[in-house]
């Protein structure tokens, strides 16, 4: 399980304003690869070019090719509400849906997308809850609101919603970057084991978060205020935060950033 | 010297006035609608019998005691259901184009403008144009249907205002939620901001069937004047519960007065009872929601 994402030549706009220009890189499979670099500097919008998210803001467009396993994304005949099944997506912060109780919650995707019997949903929600580590803490109150948990747990509802509908890729914007530190240990455990069933692409400004968890990491930058975002420098993890190729990327994770 | 300072007198002093100017404010406001439930309610109980809710006015002289109003009674209702009939679809309809499809396009913008000019037409106007559109341009009949026509004229903009709030309100972060689950927009409109802003889409609607149910001048000229039930709101006049009142409390007998008083009462706990049922669904909805 997981597939294989391909971007070449990618650019992305709102209105007039070019946010990212000519992205291309591969994410692998069943590893999970971080996006780092300053603030405003298009990891986000990349991310959401990546499930077609991007067009969901008005006057957005993006140019260049996403391949899924071999699969154009952005051919004119795809169907992006198909794309968004395929590739989940976490945001950062949490947004479980307020009129559902937990369990309506991680069935959501489910039941918004058609008909399932009860014992199937019963199944889905142990499975995605079990997945997302937080079983055992709200298996008692199912039928509670998904927005009475705490933030961290919030959280971890929206892993478990995203992996309901069993995506091939999950997507993480700063999935962390609300919760303590004993939250954050929780998901990134988590995503350490989800790893070996979904390809996970991760936002973090957490240089030791990156270190941790990922097994590639890409370094974003802008060439200057107003330019576009690019990518500066993608490699191992091990080697961005050992003996990176570029200096920006050095000044970057060091924290001698300008 | 400490930054921690006492409450100084002039501020407990200052605090003081203002709170008292406050509750003094909620009093004044207070006042007119006590003093109007107060009224209704003395001079309505009179005649507020049996007799009153199940006759209409047919065969009762000038200087006659007794009839009723529930010809009026029916004749609102039925205007004002068919109204809803017509306002809320529509309006629902229009605020969602305006808040989930339109954003910021030449035809909403459009839309929004002419749905301002609407909320500011004066009810008369609205009655006037049916009367000269719908009776005398095509020739239809004075009806309850065209009373409806002009009362849903009045909802209409009230209702999509209203539900724009109330759409506007829903943050962004569960649409999107929602399309990231690979859900269409139909269905993350239908099953994810609907249902999040039910409970004040509902009530904004009451409110504008409330304000309607108490119009006089479009009925005046749409659905004419009768003192016999007509319970088929398509053909013929009918009658309505402010009709009723205007025409009671114009008559110079004491009994046609307290006829008048009773229809005004009869009018509050109608638009009382919706108000209730308003805010029974809202309950309803949120103490499902904390189960
Ligand atoms: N909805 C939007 N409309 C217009 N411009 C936007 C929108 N969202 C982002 N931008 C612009 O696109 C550029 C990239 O933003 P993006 O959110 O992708 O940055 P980011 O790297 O995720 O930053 P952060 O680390 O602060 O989250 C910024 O210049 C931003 O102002
Ligand atoms: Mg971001």
């Amino acid at each position: 399980m997981g597939q294989q994402i391909q971007v070449s030549g990618l650019n992305a706009y709102y209105g007039k304003h070019k946010a990212i220009e000519d992205i291309s890189m591969t994410i692998e499979p069943q590893s999970i690869t971080a996006f780092i670099g300053p603030s405003g500097c298009g990891k986000s919008t990349f991310l959401r070019t990546l499930n077609r998210m991007h067009e969901v803001v008005p006057g957005a467009r993006v140019e260049g090719k996403v391949l899924l396993d071999g699969e154009d994304l952005y051919a004119p005949d795809i169907e992006p509400v198909s794309v968004r099944r395929m590739i989940g997506m976490v945001f950062q912060r949490p947004n479980p849906f307020p009129t559902m109780s937990i369990y309506e919650n991680v069935v959501a995707g489910l039941r918004l997308n058609g008909r399932h019997s009860r014992s199937e949903t019963d199944t889905v929600v142990e499975e995605s809850l079990r997945g997302a580590n937080l079983w055992n803490e709200v298996k008692d109150r199912l039928s509670k609101p998904g927005a009475g948990l705490s933030g961290g747990q919030q959280q971890r509802l929206c892993i478990a919603r995203a992996i309901a509908v069993k995506p091939q890729v999950l997507l993480m914007d700063e999935p962390c970057s609300a919760l303590d530190p004993i939250s954050t240990l929780a998901i990134e455990d988590l995503m350490t084991t989800l790893k070996k069933r979904f390809t996970i692409v991760i936002v973090t400004h957490n240089m030791q978060q990156a270190a941790r968890v990922s097994d590639r990491t890409a370094f974003f930058n802008l060439a200057g205020p107003g330019q576009p975002g690019r990518i500066v420098e993608m490699d191992d993890t091990s080697r961005i935060f050992s003996n990176p190729a570029q200096k920006a990327t050095e000044d970057y994770i060091t924290g001698r950033f300008g | 010297m400490t930054g921690i300072q006492r409450v100084s007198a002039g501020r407990r002093l200052k605090d003081r006035l203002i709170r008292s100017l406050v509750y003094l404010s909620f009093v004044v406001a207070v006042i007119p609608l006590i003093a109007v439930l107060w009224m209704v309610i003395r001079n309505g109980l009179a005649r507020f019998d049996v007799e009153f809710l199940t006759h209409s006015m047919r065969n009762i002289g000038a200087r006659d005691v007794g009839g009723g109003a529930y010809h009026a009674i029916l004749g609102t209702l039925e205007q004002v259901l068919l109204a809803s009939a017509i306002s809320i679809p529509i309006g629902l309809l229009t605020a969602i184009y305006l808040v989930e499809y339109g954003q910021g396009t030449r035809l909403s913008r459009m839309i929004s403008f002419f749905v301002d000019v609407m909320t500011g037409i004066p009810s008369v106007v609205a009655g006037l144009f049916v009367l000269a559109f719908w009776i005398l341009v095509l020739g239809m009949p004075f009806s309850g249907f065209a009373g409806a026509l002009a009362l849903s004229i009045l909802m209409m903009p009230t209702v999509v205002r209203s539900t724009e709030e109330m759409l506007k309100l829903v943050p962004n972060d569960l649409r999107e939620a929602s399309y990231a689950l690979g859900v269409p927009k139909w269905r993350t409109i239908v099953k994810v901001v609907l249902p999040t802003s039910l409970s004040g889409i509902v009530t904004g609607v009451m409110l504008a069937i409330a304000r309607v149910a108490g119009e006089t001048a479009p009925l005046l000229l749409t659905v004419f004047f009768t003192d016999s039930i007509n319970r088929n709101p398509f053909t013929g006049p009918q009658m309505g519960l402010p009709l009723y009142v205007f025409d009671q409390a114009s008559r110079p007998t004491d009994s046609a007065v307290d006829r008048a008083w009773a229809g005004a009462l009869a009018l509050i706990l109608i638009v009382m009872l919706l108000n209730l049922a308003a805010r029974l669904i809202g309950r309803w909805r949120s103490s499902a929601r904390k189960r």
